[in-house]
């Protein structure tokens, strides 16, 4: 018997419940909080307006394994996720993510190139950058990935988070890589660089809540976190300051289940989602940037608001784009796997 | 062999076991089929049969270690939640009906608070800023904050704290049913205290002692909450591997693997605890 036959026997067995929705809906995963909340008021209230369909929404902070999960069932409970793209790639290659009928998305011509994968349109922008403790460091704070390394001048706890992704290029970088000659990333490079820095991290964190109280808390002085999350605890008045220099764009991205008995609305919606007014409107409930660059040229951001966003053009000429395309090959794969031996040892 | 039994006699067997079939599917449903799923995944890779999951907890010492973390965190705590249970469960089981009751509710009311609040707690109460180094600070004996907490050592101090009622509770209830006039019979025929303690308490109580041992040295293997809290990302235990290796790393074969490895360590664990002391009393039943 199947992995598919048994979980179909015991979706008889249990009953068929879930699934029964109308066909003009569709159910949006994210990952939850306010930044979730956020995107139902600028974006998914809207869209289900405009398009006239209804929106379920679930959260995942981890969306894979629960991908993984419904495709090996044939049963989808989910239809359009929001997740990294490195992710949605991967995925596309397994067989457990759609692709995209780009025809039926004109608002994808917005967007560049390498926003875009066959499998998925890119959604909103934040960035690992550089954050430090203002208190601690004052008015000469670390400004680039060699000051994170470099313990003798900027003496304080450090965390970075559990993951390759972002930290790898953050060392390359640390280690005289210009920006825009990081990909392909040399791996043992990168984790010679990381071995040097291993003594000093206090903490390998796990989630961009758990970063922002590490700073907040002061538990460290310097860390690699996501922007989003440190000007929302500046935003409460904690002493933490970070730079865009160096700093390492992120997108999630958009896409679609291949088990999703809804894949007409769900692209629908896809395209209504990334729509320039929308993305827009996005800024005004969080710091995360708008995954279509055209929404800053709509005139509907205000010019004080630019700054604090990690995409707009002054602030992404600082930084470097995370290539999705190098992490989902198996290159990517190699890093992740190596990672696990670098952390443990 | 017996003579076969008398026809209400089968009649009520049947009885029995047809009141017992809904229980035993469900079990068999939900306990069985999944575990061996999970055996199955273990040995498979692209359709095929393979022992690289298995022999991947010898190779790779990420591996190695992991589960030497998680077996030295469970033995200090084991030893730290019978360390400072047994005085607690003496405590309780040695005074008064009013104090007693007082002792018992404090073990038991945490144990009614979600694990999560008071793995946070903990946090609050260890960090760099937290009452702990504030207090040792303002005391002036320590001049920089110490770091008790994103690490082995906090992630212990925790688990040893939830697990703690696991240890108190089967040692109160042996301890009570210890007859007093053995005690008096020991101390009347010369014993000193710490005789009568190590030759007629003690080992009068091992047998709550060793289940309440036997069953937080388990749960701290498969713990996961802690380690992934409190250990700041430099305490790997198996819990958060299998963890990993399903959400990040992509690797259902690996994380099953670690799994019936764990497994087989708990059944020995049982099994070994279990030649000093029969399993029922482990478990409870008897």
């Amino acid at each position: 018997m199947t992995v598919r036959q048994a979980c179909f026997c015991l979706g008889i067995l249990l009953g068929d419940g879930g699934v029964a929705r109308a066909d003009d809906g569709i159910t949006f995963v994210s990952q939850g909080g306010s930044y979730q909340a956020a995107q139902t008021q600028a974006i998914l209230d809207p869209v289900a307006r405009q398009l006239g369909i209804s929106i379920d929404q679930d959260s995942a902070p981890d969306a894979w394994a629960e991908i993984r999960t419904q495709t090996a069932t044939g049963k989808a409970f989910w239809d359009v996720v929001d997740m990294p793209a490195k992710d949605c790639a991967r995925g596309g290659a397994r067989g457990m993510i759609a692709p995209l009928d780009y025809a039926a998305i004109p608002n994808a011509r917005d967007l560049p190139d390498d926003y875009k994968t066959p499998y998925s349109v890119a959604y909103e922008f934040y960035s690992s950058v550089l954050a430090y403790n203002t208190d601690k460091y004052g008015t000469a704070p670390p400004h680039d990935w060699a000051d994170f390394w470099d313990v003798k001048k900027f003496p304080g706890t450090r965390a970075l988070r559990d993951n390759p992704l972002a930290t790898i290029e953050a060392a390359l970088l640390a280690d005289g890589v210009p920006p825009d000659r990081l990909y392909p990333l040399d791996l043992d490079r990168a984790f010679r660089k990381l071995e040097q820095i291993k003594p000093y991290i206090t903490v390998w964190w796990t989630s961009g809540a758990q970063a922002a109280q590490l700073l907040a808390d002061g538990e460290v002085d310097m860390e690699m976190a996501w922007s989003n999350r440190v000007s929302a605890v500046q935003h409460e008045g904690a002493p933490v300051g970070f730079t865009w220099n160096q700093g390492l764009l992120q997108y999630t991205s958009l896409c679609i289940l291949k088990v999703s008995p809804h894949i007409a609305t769900a692209t629908r919606f896809v395209d209504a989602a990334i729509g320039r007014r929308v993305q827009a409107d996005l800024t005004r409930y969080t710091d995360n940037g708008p995954g279509n660059p055209r929404a800053y040229e709509i005139g509907a951001i205000a010019p004080a608001r630019m700054r604090d966003l990690p995409n707009t053009p002054d602030n992404a000429r600082l930084q470097a784009l995370i290539s999705t395309e190098w992490w989902s090959s198996p290159a990517g794969d190699e890093a992740m796997r190596r990672w696990l031996t670098f952390v443990q040892h | 062999m017996a003579a076969a039994p008398s026809r209400p006699l089968r009649a009520e067997a049947l009885l029995a076991a047809s009141l017992l079939t809904p229980a035993l599917l469900l079990v068999a449903l939900l306990l069985l089929v999944p575990l061996l799923w999970l055996v199955w995944q273990s040995v498979r890779q692209d359709g095929g049969f393979t022992l690289a999951h298995y022999a991947r907890l010898f190779t790779d010492p990420a591996y190695g270690a992991t589960f030497l973390q998680t077996f030295r965190i469970s033995a200090i705590v084991t030893l730290a939640c019978v360390v400072l249970g047994f005085p607690v469960a003496w405590a309780a089981a040695e005074s008064g009906p009013t104090l007693r009751t007082l002792i018992l509710a404090l073990v038991v009311l945490p144990l009614w608070t979600s694990v999560l609040v008071r793995a946070y707690a903990w946090i609050i109460v260890l960090q760099r800023t937290g009452l702990v180094n504030s207090a040792l600070e303002a005391l002036g004996v320590i001049h920089r904050p110490v770091i008790l907490v994103n690490n082995e050592f906090g992630t212990i101090v925790a688990t040893t704290h939830i697990l703690m009622p696991f240890v108190v509770l089967p040692l109160y209830t042996t301890i009570r049913t210890i007859p007093r006039e053995v005690l008096a019979a020991a101390a009347s025929l010369g014993g000193t205290p710490a005789f009568v303690f190590t030759r007629v308490y003690l080992p009068l109580s091992l047998p709550g002692l060793l289940s309440g041992a036997s069953l937080v040295c388990v749960l701290s293997l498969g713990f996961y909450i802690t380690p992934e809290l409190l250990g700041g990302g430099r305490t790997y235990t198996v819990s958060m591997l299998i963890a990993r290796n399903i959400a990040l790393y992509d690797e259902w074969g690996a994380a099953s693997s670690v799994s019936v490895a764990l497994l087989a360590c708990i059944f020995l664990i049982f099994f070994l605890a279990g030649r000093i002391v029969p399993i029922d009393r482990i478990v409870g039943t008897r």
